[in-house]
């Protein structure tokens, strides 16, 4: 097996598309399924009383990451093909606190908007009214936002490149951390249930 | 107005067959999520993303109304210098996919209600005035960060993008920064 399939040629842009559709249709069904069209499953993380957002994100980066590690190592997957978002430490700072901030205010992200509005959310719909009139403030507003979206280039750069360590030790850190955070969440929801109701803790 | 107050915690038992299943083991729909990211990059080197379809869709939209400033707008111009239709773009596709893969799950699972998710304590006006803006700020985060959830966090995290992971840290911290000042709209 020769991946990424598009890239050898396997297939057009215009079957991409149809890919894309059936991509979407199952990334939309595992977002619904995990509960993250509602907004109240979503915030509940930060809110400790259930970690659902941390568990099922944390699951789904190890589960492609090994499956990424493993297609690598075997020779079908060429990794130096896949497309990566070059680092730009300041702006993923920036980018990234002013979407969690924004994530607690508007109580959806941009894919699972998308989800909550077409299971007939009323919020989730305003929320993608929103987003895109962000979207276009933003493109108004672009030539304010030149200088800072340049800072911190760092180009193409990996977690094992920054730390000096092969791509196995680090992906062996990620899934320890995640077991490890998988257990601490689960922790804290039973000490926060707890807590709200104390004749729980009989259970 | 009456359809408008937020669901109860989806609970359920044979007898209740039109009430909501309840949501899957974060663990299973994690796997599932993980392997359709991970199909992903088999077919076609690239990872799940979401603002993306945003950018193409104003792009597209403010090409209509003002196509020279439009195909001016260093922001907006890549979206416009596809080959053919700016809507014909990977993610337009996928998102669209997103909106039919979230109606087949919910109408299978009976989740489908015209409601306002929100806390107890919170007005429904409360509620649109902030997921409006919420929705608002974080166009400007994805713009800024480069991604979203999906195409960065998600995505990145699983191909230990070095920006994604500081993405993702600063993600969460910024929402548990920012919980507290807004916990009368959730609690």
């Amino acid at each position: 097996m020769n991946a990424p399939l598009y890239k050898f040629g396997a297939f057009g842009d215009e079957t991409s598309l149809v890919v894309a559709f059936v991509i979407g249709i199952g990334f939309g069904w595992f977002l619904e399924r995990a509960g993250f069209g509602n907004a109240r499953k979503l915030m509940a993380q930060f809110y400790l009383t259930d970690m659902a957002v941390f568990k099922v994100m944390f699951t789904a980066v190890v589960t492609a990451m090994l499956g990424v590690t493993y297609l690598a190592w075997a020779g079908w997957l060429d990794l130096s093909l896949v497309y990566y978002v070059p680092t730009f430490w300041v702006t993923a700072i920036v980018g990234g606190l002013l979407m969690g901030v924004g994530f607690v205010i508007g109580g959806y992200c941009p894919g699972t908007s998308v989800v909550s509005m077409a299971t007939g959310r009323l919020d989730g719909l305003v929320y993608v009214g929103g987003f895109t009139a962000g979207t276009l403030g933003f493109a108004l507003g672009y030539p304010a936002f030149r200088d800072l979206l340049a800072m911190g280039d760092l180009g193409v750069l990996t977690l094992p490149e920054v730390t000096g360590v092969s791509w196995g030790i680090v992906a062996f850190a990620v899934v320890l951390m995640a077991v490890g955070g998988f257990a601490g969440a689960t922790w804290v929801e039973r000490w926060m249930t707890a807590k709200a109701d104390p004749a729980a803790r009989a259970d | 107005m009456a359809s408008l107050t937020p669901t109860e915690p989806a609970v359920t038992t044979e007898e209740h067959a039109f009430e909501p299943r309840p949501y899957a083991n974060p663990y299973l729909a994690g796997i599932g999520l993980g392997l359709v990211l991970l199909s992903a990059f088999v077919f076609m080197g690239r990872g799940l993303g979401a603002s993306g379809a945003f950018n193409s869709t104003i792009a597209w939209l403010l090409s209509l109304v003002a196509p020279g400033y439009a195909a001016s707008n260093e922001f907006l111009a890549r979206y416009l210098d596809v080959p053919g239709h700016p809507l014909k773009a990977w993610l337009v596709f996928e998102v669209l996919g997103v909106f039919a893969g979230a109606v087949l799950s919910g109408v299978l699972a009976k989740r489908m209600s015209r409601t306002v998710e929100k806390g107890p304590r919170a007005s429904v006006t409360l509620r649109l005035g902030f997921a409006f803006l919420g929705g608002f700020l974080m166009a400007f985060g994805a713009a800024l960060g480069r991604g979203c959830t999906s195409g960065q966090a998600l995505t990145g995290g699983a191909i230990l993008n070095a920006g994604s992971w500081i993405f993702m840290m600063c993600f969460f911290g910024g929402a548990y920064g920012a919980a507290w000042f807004v916990r009368r709209q959730w609690r």
